[in-house]
């Protein structure tokens, strides 16, 4: 893919995945019966974050919350200019600890508490990846994602398991109910909010873009289970985001150690089991 | 700027020491039926990220202090709103040795709402009140936050 085309794609990214966070809290609404805010209700959040005062416990939080949204594009590039899988899986993991680090530098305990969850959502969902890094290694001979496109047929005729697999963890890393741990965006008074406690003004505002652009990496990589021809790799990626906005209306939170149990137990076992049979 | 403040007030409900009527009735407005969400308002737990603070009940001396602190860590521009009879001025408990009075005892109040309880409409128009005032606030800019302090 062309330079060019993957400016573009960092640049449009946080659009689209505010309009998608839009259309989730519309399609939320609806849900419950509710008329529900304007589609575009996310951009009016963030620009409004970034017009109120911005306080900061320490300079450290700052940078971690900097390298969050840095890391996080960086990981969109990898994906866009369908670079080495393992180097995008590791970009991601660095922007994701970013994140946490930014909560443990904070003295609030229910930062610290939501930054711990937020450890565990990475160590329950990142193997899956590395799986799905593997499997595109036995599929096409490379970890270079591009090798996708040359291969004549989907990945997902050949690991539909490790497709299940992924979108058990969508589930964690979108923090949507069974597993929205880490934050608490719905039963907001918990944890007070998590990770996210301590963040103000326009940090805050920072924090929720690079959860955008990870939305919008985490439905790449459902897309690249059909790449060819593109357009049902969209409608794939576009069928499971509904499909996880409906899972997080009809679920109620879990228990950690639940997560970290499913995530092992299935995303490992599916994999697995998906890869021998694959191999043999 | 203006237009995404007044389309985004984050809500902060705070329980100083009500009977409840006004909490459930507040609570009621995020309900199918009213649904302030529609107008992007949503009830958030956390003072650094709210616009708009909802006091409900009284203030005596144990959450005086809560109130103030929750108080100055909401961000500028920032907006108090007394839900209820009590929280305006002290409502039928105003004689009680235990309390102090409504809301402004303790911090500055910027929208009251009486009515015991008031109905979800007038709690609506609180916030939309609150909004009116936020919009004001974040034009004059974040001068406005010297008077946090003064009880």
């Amino acid at each position: 893919m062309s330079f060019a085309f993957s400016v573009a794609g960092i640049l449009a990214a946080p659009f689209l995945g505010g309009l998608l966070a839009g259309l989730d809290r519309k399609i939320t609404a609806r849900l419950q019966g509710r008329k529900g805010p304007p589609i575009i209700q996310p951009f009016y959040d963030v620009i409004k974050l970034f017009g109120k005062e911005s306080t900061y416990t320490n300079r450290h939080q700052v940078f971690y919350i900097y390298a969050y949204l840095l890391w996080m594009a960086m990981a969109l590039l990898l994906l866009l200019t369908l670079q080495d899988f393992l180097v995008f899986v590791f970009a991601l993991t660095f922007a994701e600890i970013s994140l946490a680090l930014a909560g443990f530098s904070t003295r609030s305990p229910y930062s610290h508490i939501g930054s711990n969850r937020e450890i565990l959502q990475i160590l329950a969902s990142e193997p899956v990846l590395v799986f799905l890094a593997f499997a595109l290694y036995l599929a096409s001979g490379s970890f270079m994602a591009g090798g996708l496109f040359l291969l004549g047929e989907p990945l997902l005729r050949n690991f539909p398991l490790i497709f299940a697999a992924v979108l058990l963890i969508l589930t964690i890393k979108m923090r949507k109910s069974p597993f929205d741990l880490s934050s608490s965006a719905h039963a907001h008074q918990e944890i007070v909010r998590g990770v996210t406690t301590e963040f103000s003004g326009r940090y805050l505002a920072l924090s929720e873009i690079a959860h955008w652009v990870e939305l919008v990496i985490i439905l790449f990589v459902v897309f690249l289970f059909w790449v060819d021809p593109w357009w049902v790799g969209i409608l794939l990626a576009l069928a499971a985001y509904l499909a996880e906005i409906v899972i997080d209306n009809i679920f109620a939170r879990l228990k950690i150690s639940w997560m970290v149990a499913t995530a092992w137990g299935w995303g490992f076992g599916l994999s697995l089991l998906n890869i021998l049979y694959f191999t043999m | 700027m203006n237009l995404s403040r007044a389309r985004s007030p984050w809500v902060l409900h705070y329980d100083a020491s009500s009977c409840n009527g006004c909490d459930i009735e507040t609570v009621a407005c995020m309900t199918p039926l009213y649904d302030i969400e529609r107008f992007g308002a949503i009830s958030i737990g956390c003072p650094k990220h709210a616009d708009i603070l909802l006091v409900t009940g009284t203030i005596n001396h144990k959450s005086l202090r809560v109130l103030r602190n929750i108080y100055e860590q909401m961000t500028e521009p920032k907006v108090v709103a007394a839900i209820g009879i009590c929280a305006t001025s002290g409502g039928v408990f105003h004689q009680s040795y235990n309390l102090l009075g409504g809301v402004d005892k303790a911090i500055p109040v910027d929208v009251y709402i009486s009515g015991c309880p008031p109905r979800p409409e007038a709690i609506i128009d609180a916030i939309v009140m609150g909004v009116e005032k936020l919009k004001k606030k974040g034009k004059e800019g974040l001068a406005g936050s010297a008077e946090a302090s003064s009880g």
